[in-house]
């Protein structure tokens, strides 16, 4: 039995579908994020779960129970929202003990509660205070606070980190890691930054236009995206994406991009239907220097670089291919003196997809 | 020291010169009614009083006639307050609540609802005092103070409605969804987390209710039995007697009475009457 189960979740706003017959299961103890750009429904699906927002069709199972038609008290839920949404009148102790307060909690149990959570986030001596005196961190770590002392089935958070500025972005996703670790919780958390969903997820679920592209396992997201939309939306820089075209002759085949002479032999040679249009995917750490003692299908071809990004860990460059252009990863420092630069590619790490319809070959 | 701006100059010199001019008829109301009525009439209105006294101020309050009961405007104050204080409460409150219903559980047809009730602020009084005068009769509370009184209710209804709509506009929307998740419902939330971020708009709303069904003379002297006008017309009644020598300080000292209670309003809130009226978005 599935800690959260979504069952064939439709919701449409007038005549715009947002979300299309979307099922999901999340197990007890995941941290499942919800990957996608803004409007891809994944915030309505947050919403849904919540109770916040009615679906049109589908049903929400948690635990043992349909909970579609309940109210969102009587679901067993807590909520860390974008904005915080901490009530302005009220002290941090008093705002993570108001939903205890509301369900009839008593004094003493409560205020043990939020010493308790207080003291995992360490935010003891912050009780006191009202939101308006405390930081963006501070009150991120309240709104935490108030969905740990409800102790719930499931924690839905959305895009709680993306207030925060980049460097208390890192550091709290560590703590958000941490929390998951200590706490043991099942947690659904939304957003629309990658890094955010590589680092924190156990799975990710990629959502494009209120439906799933892909779930997984990062690494999994990360190595073998299930389609374009993928490909393009994991990584920093995300993945090189190379139209061109699929030949196969004697049992070999090979992959010509698009508005050049070159051709790349594919290891993927059985899956690859010849005389067809596709696209060829490769993560910018697998372009770079040739190493001399590389083996494997590493292919190294002469290119044109165009622009040079460090960025201090690594340097970015961009080259021509064809019409078309791809980034590749260098060591720091690595300056291209030339007109062209020798790039191996790693071809066994590229990943093949249907230039139609956009699903991994 | 630093010499101000020319430009300064003028802008005080032609601020100072507007309030002395509005100011001023204030002055003579205040040194007439401390002037015995022999020295209102031979001496000029600007001239401060020669032997100061209170006189008038004690007539006006408890023996001044109003029609032919020399009972002062005493009793017809504490009508106005009878009246006021329960009408400014009530429609401040369904004011917000009102608003807060309309921007945080926004219902099919709100806005219609919203236009509906808007509308009720621009009906000219005149045009309802008929229909107005039967309903209370029927009601059985024509001619009585809970009649002012819910008619003052029912008016402000409007303008509160839009005071606090407006307001609620700027107050996040993840606060209530925030609430709900709590276990709050409609009235919870709103006692617990939307009236703490109230008082600068309560303020505001009490100020104007108070100020407009205090002054309010049509409503008091259409729909008031003898025993129960507001101050107003009461004020009226001594003013406009047009028998015996007219008491200009006893008018006066009437006139300032009648005016006191707005103008300490004024005086002590006009702060956080401004404060309301600029207050934007809360920061949640």
């Amino acid at each position: 039995m599935s800690a959260l189960s979504v069952r064939n979740i439709g919701k449409n706003f007038g005549a715009t579908s947002v979300l299309t017959d979307l099922s999901l299961e999340v197990e007890a103890g995941e941290f499942l994020v919800l990957l996608g750009p803004s409007g891809c429904g994944k915030s309505t699906l947050l919403n849904i779960v919540a109770g916040l927002d009615q679906a049109d069709t589908g049903r929400i199972w948690i635990g043992a129970e349909d909970v579609t038609d309940r109210e969102p008290r009587d679901r067993d839920i807590a909520m860390v929202f974008q904005s915080y949404a901490l009530y302005p009148s009220m002290s941090a102790r008093r705002n993570m003990a108001f939903g205890l307060r509301m369900r009839g909690m008593n004094k003493a149990e409560a205020d043990r509660r939020v010493t308790e959570a207080a003291r995992l986030l360490q935010i003891e001596p912050l009780l006191d205070r009202k939101p308006a005196r405390l930081s963006g961190g501070q009150r991120q770590r309240v709104a935490i606070g108030r969905a740990i002392v409800r102790q719930p089935a499931i924690f839905l958070f959305d895009e709680p980190l993306s207030n925060l500025d980049a460097k208390l972005r890192a550091e709290t996703r560590l703590e958000l890691k941490e929390l998951h670790r200590r706490l043991g919780a099942t947690i659904l958390h939304v957003t629309h930054d990658q890094i955010e969903a590589m680092t924190l997820a156990t799975r990710i679920a990629i959502l494009n236009r209120g439906a799933i592209e892909q779930i997984g396992a990062p690494r999994e997201i990360y190595d073998r995206p299930a389609t374009v939309f993928v490909a393009g939306f994991t990584g920093a820089p995300p993945m090189n994406l190379i139209p061109g075209m699929v030949t196969a002759t004697g049992g070999i085949a090979s992959f010509r991009p698009e508005g050049s002479e070159l051709e790349f032999v594919l290891p993927m040679a059985a899956a690859a239907p010849t005389g067809r249009k596709a696209v060829l995917g490769l993560r910018p750490e697998h372009i770079g220097e040739p190493s001399p003692n590389s083996g494997g299908n590493e292919r190294i071809v002469m290119l044109t670089p165009l622009l040079v990004e460090p960025t201090g860990a690594d340097t970015h460059i961009v080259f021509a291919l064809g019409p078309t252009r791809i980034v590749g990863r260098f060591k720091p420092g690595f300056a291209p003196t030339s007109e062209s630069v020798a790039v191996a590619l790693d071809l066994d790490r590229a990943s093949l997809f249907d230039a139609e319809n956009g699903r991994r070959l | 020291m630093m010499r101000p701006h020319p430009a300064r100059l003028v802008l005080y010199a032609a601020l100072l010169a507007a309030a002395l001019l509005f100011l001023a008829p204030l002055y003579v109301m205040v040194v007439a009614s401390l002037k015995p009525l022999p020295e209102i009439r031979g001496g000029g209105i600007f001239a401060l009083p020669e032997a100061p006294t209170l006189a008038a101020w004690g007539k006006a309050w408890a023996s001044a006639c109003v029609g032919s009961n020399c009972v002062g405007l005493r009793p017809y104050y504490v009508n106005s307050w009878i009246m006021a204080i329960p009408a400014v409460a009530v429609s401040v409150a369904i004011g917000a609540v009102n608003g807060y219903a309309l921007t945080k559980w926004r219902f099919r047809g709100a806005e219609m609802f919203f236009a509906a009730l808007l509308l009720g602020a621009f009906i000219p009084f005149q045009t309802i005092l008929i229909p107005m005068a039967r309903v209370l009769a029927a009601l059985g509370l024509f001619g009585s103070i809970g009649g002012l009184v819910l008619i003052h209710v029912v008016y402000g209804i409007p303008v509160t409605t839009l005071l606090f709509r407006n307001f609620y506009l700027g107050v996040p929307d993840e606060l209530m969804r925030a609430a709900r998740l709590d276990g709050a419902g409609f009235f919870r939330a709103f006692w617990h987390v939307i009236l703490p971020l109230s008082p600068p708009m309560l303020a505001v709303a009490a100020i104007l209710q108070f100020t407009g069904i205090w002054n309010d003379f049509l409503f008091g002297v259409v729909f008031s039995g003898p025993g129960s006008a507001p101050v107003t017309v009461a004020l009226n009644n001594i003013a406009g007697a047009n028998f015996g020598a007219k008491e200009y300080n006893v008018d006066m000292a009437a006139a300032l009475l009648t005016a006191l209670p707005t103008l300490i309003v004024y005086l002590v809130s006009g702060r956080y009457f401004l404060r309301g009226l600029g207050a934007g978005a809360i920061k949640g």
